[in-house]
């Protein structure tokens, strides 16, 4: 995911035309351009008011709604801390603690090097393997404040996590 | 499915030993793909040959990594746990030559048909303790077949019931059927699924839908996730059904942001039906046509509630409405809507095909028919399990879930998740149904199980409910918004040993305010945590307030930072990460914690594996 892409409205353009007319478009619109750009950039949001006639307070209103959209840039790596009942119970808690202090950052914020976003998830429905934590598409189970360490060592020195 | 219907629908060589990999989320959280890469890598450097399928989750996943090995002629082999360092051996004496490596197996199915030959000494999955007093009618699927191969579903009998109800029966006969059958809705309000369809039914419009709610929200629920990614199949088929009841001109399946791949299994099965003729126009020749699109949720917990989910689907706030008019009079864009949960809609092809009659001998009065849950928590054999309702507590933790781990003592289990409430062991024996479980305080919820042992506050519990509830209300009315954050302030002040002596008064009260005046389904149950933590744990809130102290030692601002010596070990733990070196104590006495050098860092506390410290 590159966060320093700059705005391509030809792109835009293309994905746009598909739901011109559609119902319900805004809230999948919203999604494809966080997927393209990993958060939602003020130039887009005019752009698909204009396009859409959705005044910009609706979409800005939409958006905060909604946990999984962003209005900033995000990191190169999401890491999502399951913070489920069956994560709570078995020391979530204890993990997030761990991986803020590892990557000296609070939960929402992006490092320094902008290689990790921190947050918190309701829920990532693995229940059984908690505490669990998401990072970009790959789930991470059993943790534990003293092993969780290696796994993020693990992303920054390969760039993938496994 | 016999091995051989299996071959023909897939068109591989009987004559091959296969591979089978349980690729669900918590398969892969486990390590699923590393076991692929190995087992991929192995076949190659043995120059065996072997066809390597997929699967979804079975239930059992306390034991994933899960691998099934079927030799040709013998019964399928589940391997559980399995690491990257066994799959060489397995290969080889497995693949290679039909021996089971019996040290790595966790039991073998049992054979289809008599040509099939089992293995001597070997336990058969159904006999397992967990899984004798289960009833694997939804999940009969899941983690036997691969999700993303229609040919497999349609071999174990998929599609029949949908093909059943459009060439030989109206849409009044499916309604009277299903209402026949007892099925209530597995969402969490168990209202009946036969009475809404009938109530959708009967308004007429140009436009119509039928949505699946796959919004499942519950933080420690994950039996929807399952099922979509287990068997989507048969999801989608009671849907079509359903759709067909209720004369629905198209359908949404709205899914959860962060359920990956039940999306993109969904996609693949709503394509591959399409092709076979199951969804489109002229459903199998019968006139009925039925489009079925995916609506992804963008992360809210209100989406599960019908009408912030409808609003969610247009494009905006998921914010609930007041009802009346309900969704099945004027539901997505005002048309007649019909939700059901992915669970009920899994039940329905079995219903049709089974036949109601024989659906309603299972279960109670008035719970028919079986129960997912998820299971979870301190548990030993995590994972899902069916049950029939009716099915006690105890069956389920101690019998299926195999009782608490590591010597530790049952407290309570958490039904329904931030809805439903805490239920201690003197309720171990009490039935599950949607009737008993109001009646203790709890509720079905979407089937989340969670348990918890003497080491956890339910106090703090409490909170971390209240706290999702207060996160997650969605501000409009006033009660839910305000009301939530209210009690969070007053338990997290309690937690920290700043309660006072009307709190539990005040709770207790704001509980049956918040209840009777919120708009919807979220505050409405948001105070149920507290009220049955209140009633059943009462003593908890008043250590926490009276005597400040936590009686499990969980809340940080409580803790005393003092040895209790009957538990201390002597194995210096606390010592050795102290950083203060506050800490006193050998081999041979107890560790004794100095006050005044202590700089409540909470180290030793978290370092100590004994609960010795508090």
């Amino acid at each position: 995911m590159n966060t320093n892409k700059a705005v391509d409205f030809s792109k835009m353009e293309q994905m746009l035309e598909k739901y011109k007319n559609a119902r319900g478009a805004l809230i999948p619109v919203l999604q494809m351009v966080q997927a393209e750009y990993g958060y939602l950039p003020e130039p887009v949001i005019d752009f698909i008011s204009e396009r859409l006639h959705i005044s910009i307070h609706e979409i800005i209103g939409t958006a905060t709604f909604y946990a999984q959209f962003h209005l900033k840039p995000r990191g190169q790596h999401i890491i999502k801390v399951c913070c489920g009942t069956a994560c709570h119970v078995k020391g979530a808690t204890k993990v997030l603690g761990k991986i803020s202090e590892t990557l000296e950052v609070s939960t929402g914020m992006t490092t320094k090097d902008n290689a990790f976003t921190l947050e918190e998830v309701a829920c990532l429905g693995a229940c059984s393997l908690a505490p669990v934590m998401m990072v970009d598409e790959d789930l991470h189970g059993k943790l534990a404040p003293d092993t969780v360490g290696n796994v993020i060592k693990e992303i920054r020195e390969t760039g993938v996590s496994q | 499915m016999s091995n051989e219907t299996m071959h023909q629908q897939q068109k591989l060589n009987p004559q091959t030993p296969k591979i089978i990999i349980g690729m669900a989320s918590c398969g892969l959280g486990a390590g699923a793909k590393g076991v692929m890469k190995s087992v991929v890598q192995e076949l190659e450097k043995q120059k065996l040959e072997a066809d390597i399928l997929s699967t979804g989750c079975i239930g059992i996943c306390a034991h994933e990594v899960l691998v099934d090995v079927i030799f040709p002629g013998r019964t399928r082999v589940t391997y559980g746990k399995v690491k990257t360092t066994m799959v060489p051996q397995i290969l080889e004496e497995h693949g290679g030559t039909g021996e089971a490596v019996k040290k790595f197996v966790m039991a073998q199915m049992y054979p289809d048909d008599k040509t099939v030959i089992p293995y001597d000494g070997l336990p058969f999955f159904d006999d397992m303790e967990m899984n004798k007093g289960q009833k694997k009618y939804i999940l009969r699927n899941c983690g036997y077949i691969d999700p993303d191969n229609i040919g497999e579903y349609i071999a174990r009998g998929g599609y029949t019931a949908l093909e059943k109800v459009l060439k030989t029966m109206t849409p009044k006969a499916v309604i009277d059927e299903i209402s026949k059958s007892g099925l209530r809705g597995r969402g969490g309000g168990g209202f009946p699924t036969g009475e809404k369809w009938a109530s959708c039914a009967k308004y007429a419009a140009d436009e119509k839908f039928v949505l699946c709610n796959a919004d499942e929200g519950d933080p420690g629920a994950f039996m929807d996730r399952s099922l979509l990614e287990g068997d989507p199949h048969a999801v989608l088929e009671g849907m079509i059904i359903a759709g067909y009841a209720i004369h629905a001109t198209s359908g949404y399946f709205y899914v959860r942001a962060e359920y990956p791949l039940a999306v993109k299994r969904l996609k693949h099965t709503i394509e591959e039906a399409g092709k076979r003729g199951f969804l489109g126009q002229n459903i199998l020749g019968s006139g009925y046509s039925l489009d079925i699109y995916i609506k992804e949720g963008a992360g809210a917990f209100v989406c599960g509630e019908s009408t912030a989910l409808q609003n969610s689907i247009e494009g905006k706030r998921g914010m609930p409405r007041t009802r009346p008019p309900q969704s099945v009079e004027a539901g997505l864009w005002d048309k007649p809507t019909c939700l059901n949960n992915v669970e009920t809609f899994a039940n329905v092809p079995f219903i049709i095909n089974k036949g109601a009659d024989w659906f309603s001998k299972t279960g109670t009065e008035h719970s028919k028919g079986t129960k997912i849950f998820s299971l979870t928590g301190k548990i030993k054999n995590a994972g899902l399990v069916e049950v029939p309702m009716g099915t006690t507590i105890r069956q389920i933790v101690f019998d299926m879930g195999g009782g608490i781990p590591k010597k530790r003592k049952f407290k309570a289990v958490q039904i329904g998740g931030p809805s439903g409430g805490s239920l201690p062991e003197s309720l171990l024996d009490s039935p599950i149904d949607y009737e008993s479980l109001i009646e203790a305080g709890a509720m079905m919820g979407s089937g989340s199980f969670v348990v918890v042992d003497d080491t956890t506050c339910m106090v703090e519990l409490a909170r971390f409910f209240m706290n999702f509830c207060a996160n997650e209300s969605c501000g409009k009315c006033p009660p839910c918004r305000v009301g939530t954050t209210l009690m969070l302030d007053i338990l997290t002040r309690i937690t920290m040993g700043r309660g006072e002596e009307k709190d539990m008064e005040v709770l207790g009260q704001m509980c049956d305010e918040i209840k009777v005046m919120s708009l919807c389904g979220l505050g409405q149950s948001a105070p149920n945590p507290v009220k049955s933590t209140l009633r059943y744990f009462r003593d908890e809130y008043i250590a926490h307030i009276r005597d400040k102290t936590c009686p499990t030692a969980t809340c940080v601002a409580l803790h005393k930072y003092e040895v209790t010596p009957e538990r201390c070990t002597k194995c210096q733990a606390c010592i050795r990460n102290c950083p203060v070196k506050a800490i006193s104590g050998s081999t041979t006495e107890v560790a004794v914690i100095n006050k005044e050098k202590c700089i409540k860092c909470n180290l030793c506390y978290e370092k100590c594996n004994f609960l010795a410290i508090k």
